[in-house]
């Protein structure tokens, strides 16, 4: 456990005069699985998208590898309406797309699987390697590039055979079965080449069987490609399983942080998902 | 591997199959023939098509500017081609025109009459797609942070305000006002046409298989998705829309060619409607789709059915029936059965040498079931 790779700084998310992610915290150390859970609509996947450059958070910053990536503060009609702490402490503008993320390094999956639906698993795979080639169209279209996409082709084949999907390459992504789908995405996440890879629900709708796979599969993939993961979960099985600590989100706001035994023993926690008796 | 192998020997196979029709025809038949005349249309519009193809079938940006970009390439051709000469009694209303040189009479200077006016030629065409080009770079900024219906309707209205802002008389030293440009000079058989369409489709083709095609078709299949594995979305957007245009512009040059004038009232909404119809019909997503479409419609459109308008059809005498505008009414009815039948156009999104391995799709089905 060396560096922290992502760090989260008083990140606050307003969508109009909701505060969808308050003040957040939080720290991920290289090497790490670390889980973020909470009820439904505690505002998990926002912070993920605050993480990715999918929204600009309202306030705060993001930092990757040492290294300052977002950074914004209330403009315009938000600066009267904004409820969040740490007004004015932020003052300038980070605002980098998600595709910029990416290539920094970061990869995600996402919630309700998206897969590129005409394309086979090969191409889902080998079309997430384009943010790494350096060719402009020209030189592609002719072709000039044929080391580079054979490197490209060589490694998917490689990265296919280590998450089992080599039997199933030329199949349409959308005809594999749903658990082989999730693996499909996870895959194509890694094609980017990701030091942190972001898992928004990976065991969604799996059953425990394809669940337990799942949990192998990622303390697998974290070994075998050096990586940090940090991921969304209502498994608790899993979640219980693989993480390294656990950071608890309700209403926006973060609840608890420490050891999956810590957590299980959190009295917040616990009121959270269960709510708290009227005259307790 | 085999099969790839063997659909690439197919692909060529028709393809010579293709030029050495269109060769043959233009040494059996006279330059005004209909049926060269069909070749020389149907291989412009299916460039056109194609490029069309490229941005709204691969790219999933729903386009509608096409007319508008053929119309700067097919002026940019006419503006640069016209003999130095013929000048005077083109642009007779604006004392000449503002242009005093040719670009095939420049390169025939130095590389003889022949090579050097196709050369000049090319160099005008080049000129049109790349005015087309850069066009679509100004406009797209602003346009392509719109998605489907809302960027269709920008870019038709651009294309409509590039229509009348071509007629504006101030502007008649360079487009001769809402008059016509002709005297310019043209392709002499279908074989060139042919030939310079084939390349730059098959450019198309290149660049749709290459890892940019990919990317492109990562865009159209999930944008949330593309821009989170590290596509930049704004930048693959306005390459596909450039290069569409580029084409489109190539396009309207070689149609300009093809009408022997050149007025802005032709490039109207009607005519990327025409093109979008042959892309839907071919089927969107597929290259041999567009191709194959769009010389069914113009033979039908040109020659087939063009009794129809004149009173005799097949054998059939019927001038009371068969007169002035029938020919698109039986027009309109094929072209709704066609779509009624092939809900995904007569390709879908396959390609023609698709069609030789069968085999493969039923596997598919298997491992669904799986």
């Amino acid at each position: 456990m060396s560096g922290t790779i992502l760090k989260v700084e008083n990140a606050t998310m307003q969508f109009g005069g909701v505060v969808a992610v308050d003040n957040l915290n939080l720290e991920v150390n290289e090497g790490e699985i670390v889980a973020l859970i909470g009820p439904n609509g505690a505002g998990k996947t926002t912070a993920f998208n605050v993480i990715t450059g999918v929204y600009q958070p309202t306030n705060g910053a993001v930092w990757f590898e040492e290294k300052k990536i977002i950074e914004n503060h209330p403009q315009g009609k938000m600066k009267s309406l904004y409820k969040g702490q740490h007004a004015g402490e932020y003052t300038s503008v980070l605002a980098p797309t998600p595709d910029q993320v990416t290539k920094l390094g970061m990869a995600r999956t996402f919630q309700n699987i998206r897969l590129w639906k005409s394309q086979t698993v090969f191409d889902n795979v080998l079309i997430a390697k384009h943010c790494r080639t350096h060719t402009n169209f020209l030189a592609a279209a002719f072709r000039l590039n044929h080391k580079e996409e054979a490197r490209q082709r060589e490694h998917v084949e490689q990265l296919l055979g280590e998450v089992g999907l080599s039997d199933v390459k030329n199949e349409l992504a959308t005809s594999l079965p749903y658990g082989k789908q999730r693996r499909l995405e996870i895959a194509r996440a890694l094609a980017t080449e990701p030091k942190l890879l972001l898992l928004d629900e990976p065991a969604a709708g799996m059953n425990p069987q394809e669940t337990d796979e799942l949990t192998a599969f990622i303390g697998e993939i974290r070994t075998k490609f050096n990586l940090t993961v940090f991921l969304i979960e209502h498994h608790m099985d899993l979640v219980m399983d693989i993480s390294d600590r656990i950071y608890v989100l309700d209403f926006g706001k973060l609840i608890a942080d420490g050891t999956p035994d810590e957590i299980q023993n959190n009295k917040r926690v616990i009121d959270a998902y269960l709510g708290v008796a009227e005259d307790a | 591997m085999t099969m790839k192998k063997k659909q690439t020997i197919f692909m060529a196979a028709v393809l010579l199959l293709l030029l050495a029709a269109s060769i043959a025809v233009d040494a059996a038949l006279p330059s005004y023939h209909i049926a060269v005349k069909v070749i020389e249309k149907a291989t412009v519009y299916a460039l056109v098509a194609v490029s069309m193809n490229l941005l709204n079938g691969f790219t999933g940006l729903f386009s509608l500017g096409q007319a508008g970009f053929m119309l700067l390439g097919a002026y940019a051709y006419g503006i640069l081609t016209i003999p130095v000469a013929k000048r005077e009694s083109v642009y007779q209303y604006f004392d000449g025109g503002a242009i005093h040189f040719s670009l095939p009479e420049i390169f025939a200077g130095f590389l003889g009459e022949g090579v050097g006016s196709t050369v000049g030629m090319l160099a005008a065409l080049l000129v049109g797609g790349l005015l087309a080009a850069v066009f679509a770079y100004l406009i797209g900024l602003p346009v392509l942070r719109l998605k489907s219906d809302y960027l269709a309707i920008a870019t038709l209205g651009f294309a409509e305000i590039l229509k009348a802002f071509f007629q504006w008389n101030a502007l008649g030293p360079l487009t001769n006002g809402s008059n016509l440009l002709k005297s310019y000079p043209a392709f002499e058989n279908a074989t060139a046409y042919v030939l310079l369409a084939g390349v730059l489709i098959t450019f198309i083709v290149l660049l749709i298989n290459s890892t940019y095609g990919r990317a492109f078709k990562a865009i159209r299949d999930d944008e949330v998705a593309a821009e989170a594995m590290g596509i930049n979305l704004a930048k693959h957007k306005r390459m596909s829309f450039v290069i569409s245009s580029f084409f489109a512009g190539i396009g309207g040059g070689m149609l300009a060619m093809y009408a022997g004038t050149i007025a802005a009232a032709p490039f109207k909404s009607t005519m990327t409607y025409e093109i979008l119809l042959i892309v839907v019909i071919g089927g969107i997503g597929s290259i041999t789709g567009s191709i194959l479409a769009s010389f069914l419609y113009i033979f039908s459109s040109e020659w087939l059915l063009r009794g129809l308008d004149s009173g005799t059809f097949l054998g059939i005498n019927a001038p009371g029936i068969f007169k002035n505008g029938f020919r698109m009414a039986v027009f309109s009815v094929i072209i709704m059965v066609i779509v009624l039948f092939f809900r995904k156009g007569i390709m879908g999104d396959k390609e023609l040498p698709d069609l030789l391995n069968r085999r493969p799709k039923q596997r598919k089905k298997g491992g669904a079931v799986k």
